[in-house]
């Protein structure tokens, strides 16, 4: 062990290709003899396909083969299966209607740019061409995109076999009536009803798939732009295709950006693997990026209505909760666990809330599929919980912070003091909630800026503060625990340090790096346990083949889950690596100390070399009698719990009163993400997961119309958050490691994400009633209109369904 | 996406681009509206004439009491011109309000007019300088105003067969103060509502709006409430509560009616205190 690299803002060693523009993505991928697929997707959000003609389409010039729905049922394939199972609270099975790779004729469409036929061509633009000359005969039927709406009678059905639409419903915490009962005799109620709006992941590369069968060695190869190659190969070969998984290699080459939308199976994935062994070609498809807006598996897009009952003291007595959780048309890889087990179970907040509960339906509509995006569910908790808490504040005129501390829970480091039991499952795993909001209100300077905003207020100005306080489950999951809850895979992940002849060092991780800078992190943690030099370490992830298994990147996962499994391997050798020096050094294994890549004879100046141990295990010449040749580990580490982030983010925001525009002036974020590798990583995930949630707060939306076509799915209509629409964030940061795993390590993935978007709205609401516009709600994203319209309602409250 | 298949030509003047420019054919300039729309198959041209590297279209003169910008001229070099920081400086102001500094890089002003975005800055702020756009065809040069260039929604005077040499505006009077005041979409950063505005020295003003109305417009509503007064807060006030009356009024997402109509009143008032 040495500390030359960890906790240092080591340069991305993966950087350089990406910059010049050397990165290797699936796209960038040509094999000879392949061919092209372009898909021909319903213009339709629900229509019954009546006949599909591809005559005219076979004739054009390129085209290899057309495949149609009827040719993958005749197949006998089914479609893609979800890999979470949620049942509804009576016990009854979750409904999962299937999700064809292309729908068949005489079956219903049933959402924009569901796929009917798949044209595949000697190039991409033959089959574009020949796309558009099939012949659909389409009827449409109607179509419904709320979630709420959905569930109400006489509403269009999605599923003939779910009805009302529910896929299932739900529920956690405490029993109703103990809930109804501590509402009721609450001081004060907060009641808030809200929509966390739909949002497109946006990855900068589209989703990008090769399909290649080979036919000499009876082996296909799929190149994907995944975020977790094995669960693709798992599940495309044990539930879609039905081929042998040690016949199917997996590639994840480099990947840009998946914000979740990149873990699950897709059906293109699949039918390319498919296809490509029926024409005995390889296939490549590659979105474009207006399929990116309409298939890629969007987030959030709950309404929900929610209370919140206080003592006349101020601390909270209870929360109940509804909420409609849209999971679109098909059930996606994660979609069921995401409003439930990842939204549910974090309601508790940093809040000592002692009666908490959900009611939940998790809804079929004619829109594509919801998944996890950054967060995934989290974001929905805190933006619930916060949103409650700055509200509640301002109706009961307390001060925001001081409401929040009085009911916190006290700190706690899970080894001294045990966990924190929630009333929602889980058990946190170590918190310091205090530490982070003092910083974060340091830094802000409470009572200063409530100056600033009254003397701002004088000049015709609006300022306000919003405050937001959170806590994430990361580091998903240990698997006994997601078993029980309804996941159909374990969680752990797998590590192989295979150390070479020379002392150089090979990491294969099960972890997939698409922009989290793995190769640099987790080289830093291999070149300090091992005392030896980053430039001797190399680490490989992406390849099926390569690496044992692994369950990917997601849930800010990698270092905390695929990290300890380095760590194991690495203990490992280092263990037998002590065996074969202590027999070159003729003593006991006892006697040696391990300390700057070489093991020394402890209170002597006799040593060997890290690298002379690996030459020895590999030329076993003088060695241990006994003791296997090689210096070679692999481990699988299932984490003992979740870990915990938590954090405190504060926002300040101008809105102009004329036009209702918010200007965000200064955003302040106090993360505790336990122990940090790389802090200018870590600075970077957090930077960009807080311009993704101040782009839910201020800027995106996925807007269907009623019939479900997606009226915004384009860059020209779509905000995205852009450099100028945010200041310069200020950041800092408090430690409290996570006590049950080697590296005192939680997650900051989505931490910038999940904590942000209530602050934003807080603010805006704060800077509302600092102009005497009593306001409880504003929908997100809060545009110049909104803000605008909000403030034309002079001291009323305005509630939205 | 893919566009159709088409052929591409890149003529050294604008004689030979006129000799290719038939029905079938598209100018192609900056590119930042036409190439996406050949992406998304909205646009079938069979050919592509790119009149981008044109000499006689590019660059920024003055000449005989006007400056002439070429057609080919790029907002960057629009933003960085010293002849207009100098006597039109809200072009260089307006130009740096454009886009991205990619669009601004590639698009230029001819591409903008011809396009007609209802919601492009360009056609305000020319408008509101009293310019003349340059149009030429097989049989020679004509001038429109700037005023009657724009006809309808993506709709201009432009006939068959002509391609926008220049725009010339005329140099103001010393003590003419002009602006632009816009606000941005949010996710294409055209105009929701863009107000120009030039005050010359005898007391006149010219006001015009893009992003309001299905065309840019002069708002001689506006101008007649000024008309003879000094612009004091009051007149100011009143004459902005004019702003597009009477025009039909564009929608969407990110503005209603309505809110486009308090927009456009708001950024007309701002552009008038401006130059006050």
């Amino acid at each position: 062990m040495s500390n030359k690299y960890i906790g240092q803002s080591v340069k991305r060693l993966e950087d350089k290709r990406f910059i010049t523009g050397k990165g290797r993505y699936t796209d960038d991928i040509k094999l000879p003899g392949m061919t092209y697929a372009s898909f021909v997707r319903s213009p339709y959000a629900h229509a019954r396909v009546n006949r599909i003609d591809t005559s005219a389409a076979k004739d054009m010039p390129g085209v290899v083969a057309i495949f149609t729905g009827d040719d993958i049922a005749s197949a006998g394939i089914v479609g893609v299966p979800t890999g979470w199972q949620v049942n509804f609270r009576n016990g009854d099975t979750m409904k999962e209607p299937p999700h064809p790779l292309l729908v068949p004729t005489g079956s219903t469409v049933k959402h924009i740019g569901d796929p009917v036929a798949v044209i595949i061509a000697d190039s991409r633009e033959a089959a574009f061409d020949a796309s558009e000359a099939v012949e659909v005969d389409w009827e449409e039927l109607p179509a419904v995109v709320s979630a709420y709406k959905a569930t109400q009678e006489g509403a269009p059905q999605v599923h003939p076999d779910a009805p009302g639409n529910l896929a299932f419903d739900w529920e956690i915490g405490n029993p109703i009536d103990e809930v109804n009962e501590a509402i009721e005799q609450s001081a004060h109620v907060t009641t808030l009803e809200f929509v966390n709006q739909r949002l497109v992941p946006n990855a900068i590369e589209p989703r990008a798939y090769i399909g290649h069968y080979d036919e000499v060695s009876d082996k296909y190869t799929l190149y994907t732009s995944t975020q977790n190659p094995h669960l693709i190969r798992l599940l495309m070969c044990a539930f879609v295709l039905g081929i042998p998984e040690h016949k199917v290699r997996v590639l994840g080459p480099d990947v840009g950006g998946g914000f979740g939308s990149k873990i699950y199976h897709y059906t293109e994935e699949a039918l390319v693997t498919w296809a490509s062994k029926q024409i005995r070609r390889p296939i490549k498809w590659t979105e474009t990026r207006s399929e990116a807006f309409m298939l890629d598996a969007h987030g959030r897009d709950h309404i929900t209505k929610a209370e919140m009952g206080f003592d006349a003291e101020g601390n909270i007595k209870a929360l109940r909760i509804k909420t409609y959780a849209n999971l679109g048309a098909y059930l996606s890889t994660f979609a069921p666990a995401v409003p439930t087990y990842l939204h549910g179970t974090l309601l508790q907040g940093l809040y000592t809330t002692p009666k908490i509960h959900l009611d939940l339906y998790g809804v079929f509509t004619h829109t594509v599929a919801v998944d996890a995006y950054r967060g995934a569910g989290r974001p929905e908790a805190t933006y619930l919980l916060e949103r409650m808490l700055d509200l509640a504040a301002l109706e009961m005129g307390k001060n925001p912070v001081q409401l929040r501390k009085q009911n916190f829970i006290p700190s706690f480091d899970g080894v001294e003091q045990p966990g924190y039991q929630t009333q929602v499952a889980l058990q946190y795993d170590s918190g310091n909630y205090h530490g982070v909001l003092d910083r974060a209100v340091e830094m802000l300077g409470y009572d200063e800026f409530r100056q600033m905003q009254q003397e701002a207020n004088q000049n015709g100005k609006l300022l306000g503060v919003g405050f937001s306080t959170y806590i994430e489950a990361c580091g998903i999951a240990p698997s006994a625990v997601v078993g029980a809850l309804g996941a159909r895979a374990g969680l752990y992940e797998s590590a192989q340090v295979r150390v070479q002849p020379t002392g150089k060092v090979s990491v294969f991780t099960g972890a997939h790096s698409h922009g989290q800078g793995h190769v640099t992190t987790f080289a830093q943690v291999v070149a300090d346990k091992l005392g030896i030099a980053m430039e001797d370490i190399d680490i490989i992830h992406g390849d099926s083949d390569a690496v044992a298994f692994g369950m990917g990147t997601y849930g800010s996962r990698s270092l905390a889950v695929g990290g300890s499994a380095i760590v194991k391997s690495i203990d490992k050798v280092l263990e037998k690596g002590a065996k074969i020096a202590a027999h070159k050094l003729e003593c006991s294994v006892d006697d040696l100390e391990y300390a700057e890549g070489k093991w020394t004879v402890k209170g002597t100046d006799k040593s060997i070399s890290f690298g002379d141990v690996a030459l020895t295990a590999y030329v076993p010449h003088v060695y241990p009698q006994g003791l296997e040749p090689g210096l070679d580990f692999s481990s699988f580490y299932d984490p003992a719990n979740f870990t915990y982030p938590f954090g405190c983010h504060i926002a300040i925001v101008e809105v102009d009163k004329e036009t209702g525009r918010v200007k965000l002036k200064r955003f302040i974020a106090v993360d505790d993400v336990g122990n940090v590798i790389n802090p200018m990583i870590v600075d970077g995930q957090i930077h960009g997961g807080l311009a993704q949630g101040i782009g839910q707060a201020l800027l995106e939306e996925a807007i269907y119309d009623e019939n479900g076509q997606l009226t915004n799915g384009s860059y020209m209509d779509y905000a995205m958050p852009r450099a100028d629409d945010l200041p310069s964030f200020e950041l800092d940061r408090q430690v409290t490691p996570c006590p049950h795993n080697p590296l005192g390590v939680k997650g900051a993935g989505e931490a910038g994400c999940i904590g942000s978007t209530p602050a934003v709205v807080n603010a805006v609401i704060d800077a509302l009633w600092s102009g005497g516009h009593k306001v409880k709600d504003i929908r997100m994203p809060l545009t110049s209109e909104r803000v605008w319209r909000a403030m034309q309602e002079q001291n009323t409250q305005i509630l939205h369904s | 996406m893919i566009p159709y298949a088409f052929d591409y030509t890149r003529p050294e003047s604008v004689e030979e681009a006129l000799d290719l420019l038939d029905d079938d054919a598209k100018l192609l300039a900056g590119g930042h509206s036409l190439v996406p729309a050949l992406k998304l198959r909205l646009s079938a041209p069979g050919r592509l004439i790119d009149i981008a590297r044109i000499p006689s279209l590019k660059g920024i003169r003055e000449e005989n009491g006007e400056i002439v910008i070429g057609a080919g001229t790029t907002h960057a070099e629009i933003m960085k011109s010293d002849l207009l920081k100098q006597h039109l400086p809200m072009f260089a102001e307006g130009a740096a309000l454009i886009g991205d500094p990619m669009v601004r890089h590639k698009g230029t002003i001819g591409g903008s007019l011809a396009h007609a975005d209802p919601s492009a800055d360009w056609p305000a702020m020319v408008i509101a300088a009293d310019g003349e756009v340059v149009l030429r065809g097989r049989n020679g040069s004509r001038s429109v105003a700037a005023a009657d260039f724009f006809i309808g929604f993506y709709s201009t005077a432009l006939e068959e067969g002509e391609i926008i040499t220049e725009i010339r505006l005329p140099v103001p009077a010393e003590g003419t103060r002009m602006n632009y005041q816009k606000f941005a979409q949010p996710a294409s950063r055209f105009a929701i509502v863009g107000c120009a505005v030039v005050r010359h020295p005898d007391g006149s003003v010219r006001v015009a709006f893009t992003g309001v109305s299905d065309a840019p417009f002069r708002d001689t509503g506006v101008e007649e409430a000024l008309s003879g007064q000094q612009l004091t807060d009051d007149v100011i006030e009143a004459a902005a509560a004019k702003a597009a009356e009477g025009v039909s009024l564009n929608s969407d997402h990110f503005a209603s009616e309505e809110y486009r109509q308090h927009l456009a009143r708001v950024y007309c008032k701002r552009a008038l205190n401006a130059v006050a």
